[in-house]
């Protein structure tokens, strides 16, 4: 087997049998990229001196016989909004182009505890606002199943990454499908945990009530190694919590398909899904049936409302926290003004693009003088609803089936000109951020040669079931 | 349909310099945006509290005391500024 198509259990079997070393993992991971990558531009950065130099510490930790963590010398890749010590983090965008991250996000620093090895960092839409990568200010990424489509987005970098094999895993984000969708227009396995089961410290914030870090692997037992390493509560992250964790605890040994209740939201199955899509997720469902799964309908009746409430709530928290990019601290500076409000709005004008313009206009007009209460006071509360809905199924079920996205991956600049249809991609996947739920992206079929993936939805902090279910189809 | 002053008005708020072409543009894509937001009006939302935090969870605290290790970062975050005199950032004059 190449060495560049290996899984991490694998990889890590291999590096601890010195049947390869990290070295030559790591240098033919780099010769793939960069060949590779000249088609599919997944990466921003190549971190090439830094990541051959982490594979001999490892080879000599290896030599010196002592015992490497799992991810020990596993080359990975970091979206660009996740901030590495010492490495470039342009979020994608012209306002943070040279900007040099000055510490470790913490899901990096518990990474570089178990010594893995970073290949670079990965493209994204432009502050993690898109569905496509298409509005990254430094070009699109390609999907590596066909180069003429989005890789989706915004975590496109990292899942076309993982997908063409040119790194082992990635970590994404996720604010509003940003794990999922990619992965399932990849092929490949997305997590988008909790909300809270991974600290968010040291990741560029779009919204904060939403965002939640996670991993893109090829295998669901990828994604749970992953998630180990890179979960838990953080004193950096007051919204990070650790203890719940524990208690939520469901061991995947526990899971049985003869006792799994599955629910299938009769709302997530209308008009306007493409029915070759459906056909491959309506088959997913049947095999775990078939397996012993009891299938039953659920109804989460506000699926309707959870895209105008996301498009209210994620850009009136990104208009907040996009205030900071004002070219004094950090970043782009456009200081030709002759004040210090010019050199806002220049600084500003120049930095962002259209897309992340559009939703800062958004959020700062639900959130503006008189509008407040009619837009975002009633998101919050339809948002409630919502919850409220997942609540209700989750009594009856043990976890709930879905599609992830309407259609497969589509083809470039086909959605990008009409913002409202590129947010409608996110269709079935928003309500699980404004829900704070775990849900995973698995791939589970094929339209044509494009990947379809399965959204299998949880309780909170019950990661290890989902993967756990997902694990069962996986190797059905 | 929201009006030209209106976009004005919150690029004035949001700090965001608009080109002549983008405001005519802003015009028409926040009105549709918008107007397939209103579909949240529809929800009958008496008596529901509003959710900025999905997961349950209380106030955190810690003991207010210094953290070792600024001066190292407090240097890299400086040289990231775009403008500084004597360690402080400069600002262009506001009067």
């Amino acid at each position: 087997m190449e060495l560049t198509e290996l899984t991490i259990t694998q990889a890590h079997e291999g590096l601890v049998k010195k049947e390869f070393s990290a070295f030559e993992l790591c240098q033919a991971y780099l010769a793939r990229l960069e060949k590779k990558d000249k088609e599919i531009s997944a990466f921003l950065t190549v971190t090439k001196d830094s990541a051959l130099s982490q594979a001999k510490k490892v080879d000599d930790m290896i030599l010196e016989g002592r015992e490497i963590p799992v991810l020990a010398g596993i080359p990975c890749a970091i979206k660009d909004n996740i901030l590495v010590e010492d490495v470039r983090c342009t979020v994608a965008s012209k306002i943070l182009e040279n900007y040099i991250a000055p510490y470790d996000a913490t899901v990096v620093k518990k990474l570089k505890e178990e010594n893995c090895l970073i290949l670079g960092k990965t493209n994204l839409d432009e502050f993690a606002m898109g569905s496509s990568t298409e509005n990254s200010a430094f070009g699109s990424t390609r999907n590596p199943y066909d180069l003429s489509r989005v890789p989706g987005g915004s975590s496109g970098g990292s899942a076309a990454a993982v997908a063409a094999n040119l790194c082992l895993y990635a970590l994404g984000s996720d604010t509003g499908g940003s794990i999922r969708q990619p992965a399932s227009f990849c092929g490949i396995v997305g997590l988008k945990p909790t909300y809270g089961a991974v600290s968010r410290y040291g990741l560029i914030a779009f919204a904060s009530s939403l965002d939640q870090i996670g991993p893109i692997t090829k295998t669901v037992e990828d994604a749970k190694i992953v998630f180990e390493a890179i979960k838990g509560g953080d004193e950096l992250d007051s919204t990070s919590v650790e203890s719940k964790i524990a208690n939520f605890r469901v061991p995947a040994a526990r899971v049985q398909i003869s006792n799994l209740r599955i629910g299938v939201p009769k709302e997530y199955f209308i008009k306007g899904m493409d029915p070759e899509v459906e056909k491959v997720i309506k088959e997913a469902i049947k095999k775990y049936e078939e397996m012993g799964a009891k299938i039953e309908e659920v109804s989460l009746s506000h699926t309707e409302c959870a895209l105008p409430c996301y498009y209210i709530i994620a850009p009136s928290e990104a208009s907040a926290n996009l205030a900071r990019y004002d070219g004094i601290k950090y970043g782009l500076s456009e200081s030709k003004g002759k004040d210090l409000l010019d050199v806002y709005l220049k600084s500003r004008e120049e930095g962002f693009g259209p897309e992340v313009r559009r939703r800062i206009m958004l959020g700062t007009y639900a959130l503006s003088a008189g509008y407040y209460e009619a837009y975002y006071l009633r998101a919050q509360k339809v948002r409630t609803l919502i919850k409220d809905d997942f609540d209700q199924a989750f009594k009856e079920v043990d976890a709930i089936l879905t599609p992830v996205s309407p259609t497969p991956a589509f083809k470039l600049r086909e959605k990008i000109t009409d913002p409202l249809t590129m947010y409608l991609s996110d269709i079935f996947t928003v309500s699980v951020n404004l829900a704070g739920l775990p849900a995973i992206s698995l791939p589970c079929g094929k339209v044509g040669k494009l990947p379809v993936g399965l959204q299998i939805i949880g309780k909170p902090f019950e990661e290890e079931k989902i993967l756990a279910i997902g694990e069962i189809l996986e190797k059905a | 349909m929201i009006s030209e002053e209106e976009v004005q008005h919150i690029a004035k708020l949001a700090r965001l310099g608009l080109t002549e072409k983008e405001l005519g543009r802003f015009q028409k894509e926040l009105s549709a945006i918008l107007n397939y937001i209103e579909k949240l009006k529809e929800v009958d939302i008496s008596g529901v509290e509003p959710t900025s935090h999905s997961i349950e969870m209380e106030n955190v605290m810690r003991e207010d005391e210094e953290k070792g290790k600024l001066k190292t970062k407090n240097k890299k975050l400086l040289e990231l500024v775009p403008e500084t005199k004597d360690g402080y950032l400069k600002v262009k004059s506001i009067l």
